[in-house]
């Protein structure tokens, strides 16, 4: 009895196995690295290990010691693997600009000069005299830091460790954040209210009608949406099918801005989005008994009656979910902004790829995805509590 | 396209890359470069010729340039692209980060053959190209923009303009259109002033701006009249000409240049063919029938020479053509593209 129950337990185990191994693949590794990489900072300590420790003792106060400058030149004459100076680079100049001419200039030098040969640095560039380059490498030295995660809700620690707003000129992830989110719920609520009476219609239709009407939600699904997004851009151009058309009844003299606004991005995110709403409202109501609706007419509700209490309740739950998944897809689109959006409609993932692919500043962009990822999460328990009880209501 | 998927994709991409690394020894050589009639041009005059005389296929792919791309490619392990060709930022910023091979220049003939920007540690020079004021002849006809300040001035020509999204480009325009010399643009962008002054006068116009981002996007903005005036490259703009019979005009003042470059990526398994190719696109008779296709400059100074005159009319290189033009200045943005781009992106979302 026992055997059988742990061989039926470890069949089921076996048959999930390709999945749990493709979610830990694709999944769960990926993320998790993006995570790690966004908390810690342990390239410069890596290559300038010396420097590390002199600098672990200095006060930060005063003009750059002999004694920094020694250390320094010390490690930067180690042999070090170049991808790994070079991220060490690449992660001083993001804490202050400069610093890749300053440390490409000052390691060649520190080569060519004879082993044990004292080096002038300020000589080999006169920021070294600037206490702002030690002081930002001593902030750099650190294993562990937070200034990704500060970085991207707009904030970063000052010269005595608190925590401050950054100069507005600088950042603006915030704001970025919450547009994201505000188009995202937009997006929603307009596939909601053309998703949910589409989706009766369809269900309440027959035969060719409601072939044609599902065709007309899958084909568009079927579509790249690199395509779909390129014919909207044909179509709200200034000279595009809408304004030739609403210029040729008269309606209109001037064309309508259409497109590069918001207007544009909410147009076509919509139609983009729109089949994920259908189907899952559609799928929701096809499995409501098709004798419901006579049942409480006959119990003496009106049409409208039998509609808001009877249908509309059993359509909640599909509507839930159809919401959920736009929004969710909504808040990572990148492509429909950067095509029919103008400069103030760019989201999130925009920021996130320029970190990504444009400065390989994996730290950053696995920040601002940690940020998105633990708002999200936290909207999706708050959805949770809250589309739970209507259901409840309902049954 | 979702964070998801971006996440999961480098992810992916380093798996995969790591699992092939044990077969890839017998990949053919792969070269990388930006795609569209350029591409199709480098193709019949490099390519496949080179594959002819390798006796092997030489595979091509195209990219949108990035240098996290070249970073997630490296540190995988072994590459599966080997020739790449860069923009100057990359190949400085890769030439630190140790991502590209050293150029073997005594297969090219020593450095003294190319111009001095196309002659890099780390890369050699591809093309010269240029962005600059374009504008389309047919539409604007009486009265054209001949400047800077013309781009800006929007009583005079009314309508929206095309900028390539991003502060390269954006900010040294901005100088130009109000009152810096050409010649002094960098000297002022390298002072805090000099970029809040730049940035003031792109609020001038930032209602009246759409910006693009690949470079066949200008092209169409000016095609549709979507824009009265927009930035493109000088070479997309010469070949649509020829090829559409599209009557775009390009102002070659106050244009800014660069040099693109072949670079190997560190660890290529085709190391060898990769420097071959490269020599193979620097010799003065193949690289010499580029311009036919495409009006880029030419970095070898042999292939220049060996351009027909009514075809070196046309290329940033030519001495008319460079009057008040100005050099991209590549130190300039390696240290200053990343704190610049997020001042751009905010100044943007306000």
């Amino acid at each position: 009895m026992m055997s059988s129950a742990m061989r039926a337990r470890l069949r089921a185990l076996g048959l999930i196995m390709p999945l749990m191994a493709f979610l830990l693949v694709f999944f769960v590794w990926p993320l998790a690295t993006m995570m790690v990489a966004s908390v810690t900072d342990g390239t410069v300590r890596g290559v300038l290990p010396q420097t590390a420790t002199v600098l672990a003792k200095w006060d930060g106060e005063g003009p750059p010691t002999p004694e920094m400058a020694a250390s320094l030149v010390t490690d930067l004459r180690m042999p070090v693997d170049s991808l790994a100076f070079g991220d060490a680079v690449r992660r001083l100049n993001s804490e202050l600009s400069g610093f890749r001419s300053l440390m490409s200039r000052t390691a060649s030098a520190a080569k060519g000069a004879g082993e044990g040969q004292a080096l002038d640095l300020v000589a080999i560039d006169p920021r070294w005299g600037d206490a702002k380059y030690w002081l930002a490498m001593k902030r750099a030295m650190p294993l562990y830091t937070d200034r990704y995660l500060l970085a991207a809700v707009d904030l970063e620690r000052d010269a005595s460790g608190n925590v401050a707003g950054l100069d507005a000129n600088t950042s603006a992830n915030r704001q970025i954040m919450l547009r994201t989110f505000l188009i995202a719920a937009s997006v929603t609520l307009l596939c909601a209210a053309i998703g949910l009476p589409y989706a009766l219609i369809a269900a309440a239709s027959k035969g060719w009608v409601r072939a044609i009407l599902l065709i007309a939600v899958l084909l568009p699904l079927w579509t790249s949406l690199l395509v779909r997004t390129a014919a909207w851009f044909i179509l709200l151009q200034n000279e595009g099918l809408i304004n030739d058309a609403l210029k040729t009844i008269g309606l209109i003299s001037e064309p309508l801005p259409l497109i590069f606004n918001r207007t544009g991005v909410i147009i076509a995110m919509t139609h983009v989005l729109l089949p994920f709403m259908v189907l899952p409202i559609y799928s929701g109501l096809l499995t409501i008994p098709a004798n419901l609706m006579p049942a409480a007419a006959s119990l003496g509700a009106s049409r409208i009656k039998a509609f808001r209490h009877v249908l509309l309740p059993l359509a909640f739950p599909g509507l839930m979910s159809g919401s959920l998944l736009v929004f969710m897809v909504a808040l990572g689109y990148y492509i429909t902004p950067a095509l029919v959006g103008g400069a103030n409609d760019q989201m999130i993932s925009s920021v996130i790829a320029f970190f990504a692919t444009g400065t390989a500043n994996w730290g950053m962009a696995g920040a601002l995805g940690l940020i998105l990822l633990v708002v999200t999460t936290v909207l999706y328990l708050v959805y949770g509590r809250l589309s739970r009880s209507p259901t409840m209501v309902a049954t | 396209m979702t964070l998801k998927r971006t996440i999961s994709t480098i992810g992916a991409a380093g798996l995969a890359l790591s699992l092939a690394a044990g077969a890839a020894s017998a990949r053919d050589l792969t070269v990388v470069s930006w795609g569209g009639n350029y591409q199709d041009a480098q193709k019949k005059i490099y390519f496949e010729p080179f594959a002819q005389k390798l006796g092997k296929p030489v595979l091509d792919e195209s990219w949108d340039g990035g240098i996290g791309v070249i970073a997630a490619k490296v540190k995988a392990g072994e590459p599966n692209w080997d020739v790449v060709q860069v923009e100057t930022e990359e190949l400085e910023l890769g030439c630190t980060d140790g991502f590209y091979e050293k150029i073997d220049w005594d297969k090219l003939g020593g450095k003294d053959k190319f111009l001095a920007a196309g002659a890099h540690d780390c890369g050699v020079g591809a093309i010269v190209w240029s962005t600059m004021l374009s504008y389309d002849g047919d539409k604007l006809k009486d009265s054209v923009p001949t400047s800077w300040v013309d781009f800006w001035d929007t009583g005079k020509f009314p309508g929206k303009r095309g900028l390539r999204r991003g502060p390269k480009y954006s900010l040294e325009f901005a100088l130009m259109a109000d009152g810096v010399k050409p010649a002094d643009v960098y000297t002022v962008l390298r002072t805090p002033e000099g970029i809040d002054r730049a940035f003031k006068k792109l609020d001038e116009i930032k209602k009246d701006v759409v910006w693009w981002e690949a470079g066949a996007q200008p092209l169409q903005l000016l095609a549709s009249g979507e824009v009265v005036m927009t930035t493109a490259y000088n070479g997309r703009i010469s070949g649509i000409n020829k090829t559409e019979g599209k009557h775009f005009k390009v102002v070659w003042p106050g244009s800014i240049y660069a040099i693109d470059s072949w670079v190997v990526l560190r660890n290529s398994p085709n190391k060898n063919d990769a420097m071959d190719f490269i020599a193979f696109a620097s010799a003065p008779e193949n690289q010499s029938k580029l311009p036919e296709y495409i009006a880029y400059g030419l970095p070898q100074k042999e292939a220049a020479a060996a351009v027909p005159a009514n075809l070196a009319a046309d290329l940033p290189t030519a001495e008319a053509n460079l009057v008040d033009a100005v050099a991209l200045d590549g130190a300039f943005w390696v240290d200053n593209v990343e704190e610049l781009t997020s001042r751009f992106n905010a100044w943007l979302a306000q």
